[in-house]
């Protein structure tokens, strides 16, 4: 250390800018405290730098190992691969439900940076937002780091979001549902929510297997979250299984269209219809109204929603005669040949059971053709009520009709220990039970395939393998025989014969229930039916809940629409005609 | 350190002696900061994701710099002495200047639009105000009497609290270590030393009060990070993350992913030197110290071997400011100290503080090299 003299301080030329007389400072005292205090400060700074690097020991060296991951966890992750959810198609492979590619848009508030209004304008723009509603989001929460902007976006337009090159906005591939056919199947096959999971129907029943299973990926990301690199497939997703149903679109159009047109034509409530296929018991059609379309479901009622083909009951009235005339044949209850006086009513018990008109004396084909109800209690109160229960049991009333319809209706039948003399009567023409149009459909496969009853489907099927006999063949075709004669001139549904094809039938015209008893002008038009008559191809039920437009009976405001369902359906399927009577004019030209 | 210095300082003055006497740089130090730019170079073309460009712009700010201290340089030291006052009242003018236009702007307001270029006052401050109290203790008996110690205080305060309300915490500390710095070096005694750091600790819970919710927030983190790991404990985890994870010899250079996956905020300012130690590892870490440790000694001995008191103070205190900017930066990157806006010096990205910096290494070579008495023991 050198020390300067203060003579050398003395002669220095340094003036002073204060002007005041300079003071004469030692600077020999100056230097001698500068190097005691250069000391302490080169103590001090080599303290504190020996500090850094002892904390650069313990980062680097001490906790290197777990630093590392920590880092390596940040960047590397593992990210959910969503499966490609299963198709839902018709029988004949025309699709019902398809998952299409589409973009979600999310945001990190906190990575938005200011001064990008005009972008963002544009943002909401393209993505048809009101305007600020970004902004809103944005303050919405403060520490938020997610938030979605806009979800199942058509990739074009995600892709000229992307184009705005916003920092904090991501995008995200899901897949969108798509229901080709609209409200025609719309009840049947349900939707799905906004994470693509079923939320109604088919798609909610069969969600499992539709889903298929997410798989992962191993990705490495960004500070800003973007994946900047594909690591490695951890699995593979495993797409969902496409469901291949019974129904046939072409069909469900037909009978939509129809039910659709006496609906608005009667100015029903609701309406149900159901086509079965009378061989192997697959549901062809079950069509709904009101109806609501799958793909803008914003703002809708639940109760559009119910698929009631499957889901509601009602009382089936006269529509279950056939079964009893067939029961009381096959338990030898009647002669085939026997005739019945009606005189238009029937004491039973201190109940009276009455016909719309007397219909006097009337043999069995006439019981079935005229509707009388004095007819059917007397066959009812002939059979013990083990055996004429257990025939109903075995029809499927009150048991639900097994199609794996998620919420399908069970119906009611009482047991017959409970039943009383008059319950027996109501019951032969369809009062005191309850079934869905699904599960009178069903009944009347043993009616249809000569005595046997079919289990139901909704998934298409060669065979069925879970079917019954509940009548003898004989008496299935006799009861089919007189049921053609309903659908003839002087028959109750004489609206309802099919051009070309020979039908038979049942009108039913039924009272509803309402609190306190049956209400008075509020009926279900029900109409229940098979063709071709000699070897049923088809069974429909068509049920239409209050029609209001002065017409309420079954034969009139159902029957039309069974008209033209199987005929249409007949044809599609093509069946060959086996009527020329009635035979279109079109077709008789041809043929001849 | 001596024996670089020892033929300069004993031997005759030869052809080379000469041209580097005329030229005023003091080459031991010149090197020291030519490696550390160069250095800087290195690291910000790999934490700025090698652009290039942001290179090209810190290059030309970095030789704007270097020009400014081979001036500064030339300049007499007893010039510097001369305007020390005059340069400091002109500074705070500037800052009271930027304080009021800063009502109208938003938020933090450092910056005075001069049209052709931004200038931030409080850069100029951080070594105006050393120069203010080396001038004024230097005018008195030494060590400096208590009336002198008032004076040199609230002289030290009032720039502070300016640049403290800016807001600007980092370079408030940075000014009133320089002043206190030269406190230091002028002698004041232990026995006030002690007494003043009792005040402050007394006067924490008020400045604590006083303190903006985003300066409580930074000292809250620094205490505990990990309370709130995705916000304000992000910077810190992270940093950690990245130094921890280079372990001993680094990642090699252009290998840090963690600020290549901009997973590190502010990696090419204020945390560049977690991307150094990820690349460079331990070993890069000690070596970068080292490099900092030759040039402040360096500085401390221009200090020791400064011929005046005012020289000497200032010389001492631009030393230890320098060290103070390296100290609080590594500390708070590497998580010791709680964080505050202050550059890695000379390697960070930005402008002014290399300017200012350098501008102090130049006034350090004009003291060293404007000695007008060589002594001859």
């Amino acid at each position: 250390m050198i020390h300067f003299q203060g003579k050398n301080k003395a002669s220095k030329p340094f003036g002073d800018f204060s002007g005041r007389p300079h003071r004469f400072v030692a600077d020999s005292d100056t230097s001698a405290i500068y190097s005691g205090r250069r000391k302490v400060v080169v103590v001090f700074i080599m303290t504190c730098m020996a500090a850094l690097v002892g904390r650069a020991f313990d980062l680097q060296v001490l906790n290197n190992q777990f630093l590392k991951e920590q880092g390596d966890m940040r960047h590397v992750s593992d990210v959910s691969v969503s499966a490609y959810r299963g198709m839902i198609k018709d029988r004949n492979g025309a699709p019902l439900a398809i998952s299409t590619p589409v973009e979600s848009i999310w945001m990190n508030p906190q990575q938005i940076e200011p001064g990008k209004e005009s972008e963002i304008r544009q943002m909401e723009m393209l993505l048809n937002l009101p305007k600020g509603k970004i902004d809103e989001l944005i303050k919405g929460d403060a520490h938020r780091q997610f938030a979605y902007i806009a979800r199942q976006i058509n990739p074009v337009v995600a892709d000229q979001v992307k184009a705005l090159k916003l920092a904090g906005i991501y995008f995200e591939r899901e897949f969108k549902r798509f229901y080709p056919a609209g409200e025609v199947s719309s009840h049947l096959i349900g939707f799905t929510d906004i994470d693509d999971v079923g939320q109604a129907g088919l798609e909610f029943g069969y969600e499992k297997s539709l889903k298929g299973i997410p798989g992962s990926k191993r990705v490495i990301r960004d500070g800003q979250r973007r994946i900047i690199e594909d690591v490695e497939n951890i699995k593979e997703p495993v797409a969902g299984r496409n469901l291949d149903l019974s129904i046939d679109q072409r069909i469900q159009y037909l009978a939509y269209r129809e039910l659709q047109l006496a609906v608005n034509q009667h100015k029903a409530k609701s309406a149900a219809l159901v086509v079965l296929d009378a061989k192997s018991g697959e549901i062809l059609a079950a069509v709904n109204q009101p109806s609501f379309n799958p793909n803008t479901r914003k703002g809708l009622k639940e109760s559009l929603y119910r698929n009631r083909a499957i889901t509601d009951v009602f009382e089936p009235g006269s529509t279950v005669k056939p079964f009893v005339v067939a029961a009381a044949l096959d338990g030898r209850y009647v002669k085939p040949d026997e005739v019945f006086e009606t005189h238009g009513f029937l004491q039973v018990g201190n109940h009276l059971v009455k016909d719309v008109h007397n219909y006097g004396t009337l043999d069995l084909t006439g019981v079935l053709k005229k509707s009388s109800n004095v007819a059917v209690s007397q066959m009812a109160l002939r059979m013990p009520p083990e055996y004429f229960w257990g025939i109903y049991h075995k029809l499927g009333l009150g048991v639900a009709a097994g199609s794996g319809f998620p919420g399908e209706a069970n119906g009611s039948l009482l047991d017959y220990q409970s039943w009383h003399e008059f319950d027996r009567a109501t019951l032969s023409f369809g009062y005191g039970v309850s079934t869905s149009a699904l599960q009178l459909a069903r009944a009347y496969t043993a009616l249809a395939d000569d005595g046997i009853l079919h289990s139901v489907s909704l998934l298409r099927r060669d065979e069925d393998v879970d079917q019954q006999r509940v009548f003898s063949a004989k008496t299935a075709k006799r009861v089919r025989a007189m049921m053609e004669t309903v659908l003839m001139k002087d028959g109750t549904a004489y609206e309802g014969r099919v051009d070309g094809y020979s039908a038979a039938g049942k009108t039913g015209t039924v009272k509803k229930a309402g609190a306190g008893g049956y209400v008075e002008k509020s009926y279900f038009s029900v109409f229940a039916g098979m063709a071709p008559a000699k070897n049923p191809r088809l069974i429909t039920v068509v049920m239409i809940d209050e029609p209001s437009a002065g017409q309420y009976y079954g034969g009139i405001v159902s029957a039309p629409v069974f008209s033209k369902v199987m005929a249409g359906a007949l044809r599609v399927l093509e069946v060959a005609p086996d009527q020329q009577d009635n035979m279109p004019i079109l077709l008789t030209r041809q043929g001849s | 350190m001596k024996t670089e210095t020892r033929s300069e300082q004993f031997h005759p003055p030869s052809l080379i002696g000469n041209v580097l006497r005329k030229l005023h740089i003091d080459i031991p130090l010149f090197i020291g900061l030519l490696l550390i730019s160069l250095l800087s170079f290195v690291i910000l073309y790999s934490a700025g994701s090698q652009d290039m460009d942001v290179l090209m712009r810190q290059a030309a700010r970095v030789g704007l710099a270097f020009l400014l201290m081979t001036a500064l340089a030339h300049v007499d030291p007893y010039q510097f002495k001369r305007y020390s006052a005059l340069l400091f009242s002109f500074g705070i003018l500037l800052l009271i200047a930027v304080l009021i236009l800063g009502q109208f702007g938003k938020g933090a307001q450092r910056w005075l639009d001069l049209g052709v270029f931004r200038f931030q006052p409080s850069e100029m401050i951080k070594i105006t105000t050393p120069m203010m109290i080396a001038w004024y203790l230097a005018e008195h008996a030494l060590p400096p009497k208590p009336k002198q110690l008032l004076i040199a205080g609230i002289l030290i305060i009032i720039p502070t609290l300016l640049i403290a309300k800016q807001p600007d915490l980092g370079t408030a500390l940075l000014v009133a270590s320089s002043g206190a710095a030269v406190l230091f070096f002028a002698g004041l005694s232990w026995r006030f030393m002690l007494a003043i750091c009792t005040i402050l600790a007394g006067l924490t819970p008020i400045l604590w009060h006083f303190m903006r919710p985003y300066q409580r927030d930074r000292v809250l983190t620094f205490l505990n990070p990990e309370a709130d790991p995705l916000g304000r404990g992000y910077h810190i985890i992270q940093s950690k993350i990245a130094i921890g994870s280079g372990g001993i010899y680094g990642k090699g250079w252009l290998g840090s992913t963690q600020s290549e996956l901009d997973f590190l905020p502010e990696s090419s300012t204020d945390f560049i030197f977690a991307v150094f130690a990820e690349e460079f590892g331990l070993f890069g870490c000690v070596s970068l110290l080292t490099l900092y440790l030759l040039i402040i000694s360096r500085c401390l001995y221009i200090a020791s071997q400064a011929q005046d008191t005012y020289s000497r103070l200032l010389a001492g205190s631009l030393a230890f400011t320098f060290f103070v900017y390296v100290f609080v930066n590594i500390g708070m990157v590497i998580g010791v100290l709680p964080v505050v806006g202050v550059p890695l010096p000379l390697i960070s990205y930005g402008g002014t503080s290399i300017v200012t910096l350098l501008a102090g290494f130049g006034i350090l070579m004009s003291i060293h090299t404007h000695k007008k008495f060589l002594p001859h023991s």
